[in-house]
């Protein structure tokens, strides 16, 4: 049997190279993907809160279910959104999505 | 199951009965394709489907309003469990989140009959209702669950909206700041969630706060909480994204996210903060976090107002700092504070969107939306520029206003609360706001302009809008008893 602990620290992990993904990539897709890590790494922490301590219920695994389709429903608008910018710029680098600064 | 419980949310359903009816009349009065031959669209069905959505709010928000109708009958009941709550106080907030959208519909009919948005003015309407239908589940949460797809709710189809201008790359761009840091500050509140699940092992609002102590492990989802929150309703470390989006997104949608989102979002976090981090240990935690939070905001936005020069960033910073004073009403969470944020609401809804709906007009008639091109607007057009004095008037909290009484009352109530140093600050950064919006009220009345925007008429829509944001501006401040009356529902939370 895994530790609590083993879990906790994957997603802790997961979480924050998310975070410094999110900081650090160059293209705006990388960026998403950044952010689908955040939100896997939650969900990873509600399902194994509900294994691991609370086995009675089932409400961490519904919150995890419904975070995974409410982050599929975010995704598919962002990328409608590269892609409208993409059909402007050719491009949808972090570095050219800067015409309004300051 | 029992079914009946459904018919303890009519305000929810209410709303979804017009957002069905709304879309199905969408799809009977649009217009022919381009390539077809038939003739059908005479002009009344056109009228017709800019009207309906529009008539069925107006029916909605009065129906909220008034005392003893069906849609205001069964406050103070639960449903599922208690996933769902509603009280007085909550029923008020949604009526008045209403009585918003009304106001940016009407102010957004000119632009949506245009012909570049001849197709889409009812997707608009759709996103628009479906926003608010998010915030009225986020309002009436007693669980985490809930409360997070009402978020998601009204931030996805916002996005949307923000990015609706496809042929505009201005649009796209602030559309992609916003779902990308929208995304971003969800990741973070959902993981403060699993924690707090990981704490307590519940997700309803009330166990929450009974099972939560002042932990390391609490206090981290605590943090994580304020930041997810602080994305959605803009305050300091985390606005970044606030002037892009504010400045892309077409005006009506601006003042939309300006506004209702933020307003709901704040009323949420008050919530939340009380029922689940009601605990002695944590009002100490986040009365500290606030203070700084409020200073930060209050401060650097006015600041950053000052040297703008588009109005709609100028309106994206002088509502970062708006927002700071919003949450001044949160500090100490005492239900004298949850009555001074509902009336600043009320007061800053109408105020902002005021001055939204004369953007908006002045935008639609001659393209220009700087500072300097609105110098010797009171010469061509003495009506509108008066409205905007009155309105950024109220935002400064100049006394015969609503917004001198509005700000008034937050700051006693964080007074009373005990937090001395902070109502100075923002009493100074009063006067700091006052000396921008008085800009623009020097370049409408007093600048001279080579080339000043023509006189226009404005169409009875955006007349409609105006009169009413005028009425709020001015009534909030005359009537004390829309205060008193907010005062009475607050102690139920």
């Amino acid at each position: 049997m895994i530790h609590l602990e083993y879990i906790l620290v994957i997603s802790a992990v997961m979480m924050f190279a998310g975070v410094f993904g999110f900081l650090t990539r160059r293209s705006t897709l990388g960026v998403l993907l950044s952010i689908e890590l955040m939100l896997n790494s939650t969900d990873i922490n509600f399902a194994v809160f509900n294994k691991m301590l609370y086995p009675a219920g089932h409400e961490g695994y519904f919150f995890a279910l419904f975070s995974i389709a409410i982050s599929a429903a975010e995704s598919a608008i962002a990328i409608a959104i590269m892609i409208n910018i993409y059909r402007h710029l050719k491009n949808i680098s972090v570095r050219d999505i800067e015409k309004m600064k300051w | 199951m029992d079914y009946t419980q459904f018919l303890n949310m009519p305000a929810e359903l209410s709303l979804l009965a017009v957002i069905v009816i709304v879309f199905i009349a969408d799809l009977l009065l649009s217009p022919c394709g381009e390539g077809d031959s038939c003739r059908c669209s005479c002009p009344c069905r056109g009228r017709l489907r800019g009207v309906l959505p529009v008539v069925l709010m107006i029916a909605h928000t009065v129906l909220m309003l008034l005392p003893c109708s069906p849609l205001s009958c069964c406050t103070g009941a639960e449903a599922f469990g208690g996933m769902y709550v509603s009280t007085p106080m909550m029923h008020l907030v949604k009526a008045l989140l209403g009585a918003g959208v009304v106001i940016v519909m009407l102010m957004s009919a000119r632009w949506l009959s245009e012909p570049e948005n001849a197709g889409k003015a009812g997707e608009f309407h759709e996103l628009v209702l479906f926003t608010l239908l998010g915030m009225y589940f986020m309002i009436s949460s007693g669980h985490f669950l809930m409360f997070f797809i009402g978020l998601e709710l009204a931030s996805i189809p916002m996005t949307a909206l923000v990015a609706y201008d496809k042929k505009r790359y201005e649009s796209a761009e602030a559309g992609a700041k916003f779902i990308l840091l929208a995304l971003f500050s969800s990741a973070l509140l959902l993981y403060g969630i699993s924690l707090i699940y990981g704490a307590t092992g519940s997700l309803y609002f009330d166990e929450c706060g009974l099972w939560l102590d002042g932990s390391l492990l609490s206090t981290l989802a605590l943090v994580l909480f304020i930041a997810g929150m602080g994305f959605k309703i803009s305050l300091v470390p985390f606005h970044l994204w606030t002037a892009d989006t504010y400045e892309g997104a077409p005006t009506a949608v601006t003042g939309y996210l300006s506004v209702i989102s933020k307003g709901s979002a704040a009323f949420v976090m008050l919530t939340v903060l009380e029922k689940v981090f009601g605990a002695s240990e944590f009002v100490d935690i986040w009365n500290r976090a606030l203070f700084w939070i409020i200073i930060l905001s209050i401060t650097l936005a006015n600041l950053f107002a000052i040297r703008q020069h588009n109005l709609k960033r100028f309106m994206a910073f002088s509502a970062i700092s708006q927002a700071g004073y919003l949450v001044l009403g949160l500090c100490g969470g005492t239900a004298q504070g949850m009555t001074a944020l509902v009336f600043y609401l009320l007061v800053y809804m109408a105020a902002n969107l005021g001055a939204f709906a004369v953007l908006c007009v002045v935008e639609r008639h001659s393209g220009k939306i700087g500072i300097s091109d609105y110098d010797g607007l009171y010469a061509t057009n003495p009506r509108l520029a008066f409205l905007m004095t009155l309105c950024l008037f109220s935002l400064a909290g100049i006394p015969p206003f609503a917004g001198f009484f509005s700000k008034f009352f937050i700051f006693m109530a964080a007074f009373k609360a005990g937090f001395h140093l902070l109502v100075f600050i923002a009493l100074v950064n009063t006067i700091v706001s006052l000396y921008y919006y008085l800009l623009i009220v020097k370049a409408m009345y007093i600048n001279k302009s080579d080339a000043p925007i023509a006189p226009f008429r404005s169409d009875c829509p955006t007349r409609i809008a105006l009169a009413l944001c005028t009425l709020g501006v001015v009534l909030c401040g005359l009537l004390g008893c829309i205060y008193n009356y907010i005062d009475t529902l607050s102690c139920g939370l």
